[in-house]
């Protein structure tokens, strides 16, 4: 059994391997029966007013077809919001589908409602970062930068 | 309050070349076309040789323009002909173009939430892609995926565009069968002359066939059509279809529209025109975006010129023709 230690992300600078002038995509995605779109559409806005390009893919997907669309569209990032229960296996099945399509270098970033205690088994999983619901809209934002100068061109 | 993250070490990315890239992309690989993408609309220079090899193997799609004022029902459309041309044995490729916010510079793409399952079950190619400041709709970038997907075999290439005004008529020099979309009971019989929207069409087609105000619409086009003027840039007529996305009603024949069409341009010669015209829109368009990014270098030589000019001390046609440094050539036209 792997053990994930879980660190706090506190850094704010980009490192000097950002290309800041690369236009960040994103691809917001709700997995599984979870009918409620309204936080998607809101970080959506959020990050559209961080100058970010954002493919919204609707209701009601599996994580087959959201990492169909992730490859396609090119996006750095798969951002998930889940209020309904199912993150664990949901997540899992996410991280599995990147890895078979060798689309392991897009990150995976989670939010909603997601219990503490199973932070850890959401990383381990492959998810990249979880943004608290409490947070503040432009902590999704900065996390999504930082995950991203970090990487460097691809 | 701050994200939690794990402590295995941040994944780092590996830059392939992209003359690497090249010979996965003419095979068809999904994760080497949209990577060969993403680098063509950040105008990586590293990319330039390998887009200008890509070209070389472009050029057998079929390139299908769809546009049409906003609320038409084009990617709902498009998801139908996905579907059509699939059925007949397609690889069909999507690029949906929507617009960036001017202010941030961002944009939600939302065409392919409509086309997402055709794409999936029929193996399409879509991508969503923003006009990032390009004001006509369709960018450098954009023909680029477009040489990319032909290039991987991929044929028809729908180009969904902004179906915004003026802006329509771009996407004329960029495919060979432009379908323009209306909306019935939106005043189309008004909408129908605006903008040279008549004019650009090989074929119309007004969509939500199911609804009662459909075959009003398809009349006033054919009257508009009749009373048209007499320069054509074909000796095709173009046909006014209703269609309906929810029935599935005439699909199949707009389907066979667009195959006469093209099946029309080759017979009739019209094809090498309309590809010579198209070369040349995408010559010139892409040499003032060079110009522009040549300006947007020159940011304080040309704060100077605009002192000048705001002190009326020159007018700026000479203030431009000195940006250009062709101070012994001000224009007389």
């Amino acid at each position: 059994m792997t053990d994930t230690t879980m660190t706090q992300d506190t850094s704010t600078e980009a490192t000097p391997e950002t290309h800041p002038h690369d236009t960040i995509r994103v691809l917001v995605a709700k997995l599984g029966l979870d009918g409620h779109d309204r936080g998607a559409k809101v970080v959506a806005r959020i990050l559209r007013d961080a100058g970010m390009e954002v493919v919204y893919t609707g209701l009601y997907k599996s994580p087959k077809e959201v990492v169909y669309a992730a490859i396609q569209e090119g996006v750095d990032v798969i951002g998930v919001s889940l209020l309904s229960g199912s993150h664990v296996p949901l997540f899992r099945e996410l991280g599995r589908c990147l890895q078979e399509q060798q689309a392991g270098h897009i990150f995976v970033v989670a939010g909603g409602v997601i219990p503490k205690h199973d932070y850890a088994a959401l990383l381990d999983s492959g998810v990249d970062a979880i943004v608290p619901q409490e947070a503040r809209a432009d902590l999704i934002v900065t996390t999504i930068r930082n995950l991203i100068a970090n990487r460097g061109r691809i | 309050m701050t994200a939690f993250t794990p402590s295995r070490p941040v994944k780092r990315g590996t830059y392939v070349p992209s003359l690497e890239l090249m010979p996965n992309v003419l095979n068809g690989s999904i994760l080497a076309i949209a990577r060969m993408i993403s680098r063509a609309e950040a105008g990586y220079v590293e990319a330039s040789q390998a887009l200008a090899e890509i070209y070389k193997h472009a050029g057998k799609a079929h390139i299908v323009g769809i546009t049409g004022v906003p609320g038409a029902g084009k990617s709902t459309l498009v998801a139908s002909l996905i579907k059509a041309f699939a059925a007949g044995g397609c690889k069909v490729g999507v690029i949906a173009v929507d617009p960036s916010s001017p202010f941030s510079g961002g944009a939600i793409l939302g065409d392919r939430v409509r086309m997402s399952d055709a794409a999936e079950t029929c193996q399409a190619f879509v991508r969503s892609m923003a006009t990032r400041g390009h004001l006509g709709g369709l960018s450098r970038s954009t023909l680029q995926a477009v040489d990319i997907l032909d290039a991987a075999g991929y044929s028809p290439i729908i180009i969904e565009t902004v179906g915004v005004g003026q802006d329509e008529v771009e996407v004329v020099t960029a495919a060979h069968t432009i379908v323009v979309l209306s909306a019935p009971g939106l005043g189309d019989d008004i909408q129908a002359i605006k903008a040279g929207i008549l004019e650009i069409a090989d074929i119309h087609a007004v969509s939500k066939a199911d609804k009662p105000e459909a075959s009003a619409a398809v009349s006033a086009i054919k009257g508009m059509l009749g009373l048209g003027s007499a320069v054509t840039r074909s000796s095709w007529s173009p046909p006014v279809l209703p269609v309906s996305s929810v029935s599935g009603e005439r699909i199949a024949d707009l389907k066979e529209a667009i195959v006469g069409h093209r099946a029309h341009l080759r017979a009739s010669g019209e094809l090498a025109d309309r590809q010579r015209s198209i070369c040349k829109t995408r010559i010139l368009s892409t040499a003032r975006h060079l110009f522009q990014q040549r300006f947007d270098e020159k940011a304080g030589e040309l704060e100077r010129h605009i002192q000048a000019v705001v002190d009326r001390e020159v007018d700026p046609t000479v203030a431009a023709c000195a940006l250009l440094g062709w101070e012994d050539k001000v224009p007389v036209k």
